[in-house]
């Protein structure tokens, strides 16, 4: 994954957890990242989905916090980001439904299927589906990370004040 | 379908009683007769599966509200050792093992799929036709965002229903916890 491994000046002990943790954190957080991506992508294709994407992206951002804090985690994705993606997955979902109700048979309709077939086995298949699976892996990573920021750091980080 | 109905009209009664009685607790016990009601129901009209998961989040949802509405703690009974109250206790104790012993007996051997021992089981419709109607290769993304799309929307809404109650109640405490402290919204660890 062309990471280096080169020893590095010990950082001053800051928030989170030891030095080894940080470093398999810092080591792991990409690889979790893209299999998270890659298990929501192909979701239509072998076992997997939105749910279990989502809920990969949103563990790799909770290790991030576990093992840095919170304000790393925070520098990738801000609560008011995190509730911004929650808010953008499920209007996503409605969108492509409300699509399939106007070129199609009815809400949620497959309308892609038709008018973009693709074929069976390959990533561009099944229409809608990929799609929507994106939309619940956003839905779920942000509504997973943000419960967990609010039931752990238990912080207002509302508009008028808490971290910058 | 004559069972459908006289518990279709028992959720009705119970609504009714949950709305119009003036006690909290007694709606809040007719709110929970109204999803066991429902729960039975859904064991008639051949949906095990939802029936379970209703029994479970009733249950819960009962004793979280009945919780909620007691305001003081629940008394527990306390008194002299009563063998008759043993006694009483081990034989519906017995009668709910022989019960299910039963049911157990009659459920199907392990590793053999109930689906295939229905005829025109929608199990079997879904794995023949999802590939060529849907062209997803996992039949189960199939079933979740193709054949039941509406059920995965509902699932959806729940989560970010869930979200926006915890951050709203989460984040009036913290602020209540910080006005006391007379420091407004610090920030902290």
């Amino acid at each position: 994954m062309g990471m280096e491994l080169k020893p590095r000046a010990i950082p001053p002990r800051g928030p989170g957890m030891s030095l080894i943790v940080k470093e398999v954190t810092r080591l792991l957080e990409p690889a979790i990242f893209i299999f998270g991506v890659y298990i929501t992508l192909t979701g239509h294709l072998t076992p997997g989905g939105g749910f279990p994407g989502g809920v990969i992206l949103a563990c790799g951002f909770i290790l991030v916090v576990l093992a840095y804090g919170g304000a790393r985690a925070f520098r990738r994705l801000p609560p008011e980001g995190a509730s911004k993606y929650d808010s953008g997955g499920a209007l996503l979902f409605l969108f492509i439904g409300a699509l399939g109700a106007i070129f199609g048979g009815g809400f949620l309709y497959n309308f892609l299927r038709v008018y973009l077939p693709g074929e069976p086995f390959h990533l561009k298949s099944a229409g809608t589906i990929p799609l929507l699976n994106i939309a619940i892996a956003m839905k779920v990573a942000a509504s997973l990370f943000l419960v967990v920021m609010v039931l752990t750091l238990f912080k207002p980080w509302s508009a008028e004040g808490g971290e910058r | 379908m004559l069972t459908l109905y006289i518990f279709m009209f028992f959720i009705i009664v119970a609504a009714l009683v949950a709305v119009e009685t003036p006690h909290a607790l007694s709606a809040v016990v007719s709110l929970g007769a109204v999803g066991f009601g429902l729960s039975i129901v859904c064991l008639f009209i051949g949906a095990p599966d939802i029936a379970i998961t209703l029994v479970v989040v009733e249950i819960l949802v009962l004793i979280h509200m009945i919780r909620v509405t007691l305001k003081r703690e629940i008394p527990t009974i306390m008194g002299p050792f009563s063998r008759l109250n043993v006694i009483a206790t081990m034989l519906i104790f017995g009668l709910g093992v022989a019960f299910f012993y039963q049911v157990a007996l009659e459920l199907p051997p392990f590793g053999k799929a109930v689906m295939t021992m229905i005829e025109n089981s929608p199990s079997i419709y879904y794995l023949k036709e999802s590939l060529g109607q849907t062209e997803a290769a996992s039949a189960i993304t199939a079933v979740l965002l193709e054949f039941r799309a509406y059920d995965t929307l509902g699932e959806a809404t729940v989560i970010f229903t869930a979200i926006i109650g915890a951050v709203m109640l989460l984040q009036r405490r913290v602020r209540r916890s910080s006005e006391r402290k007379g420091e407004g919204n610090g920030n902290g660890a």
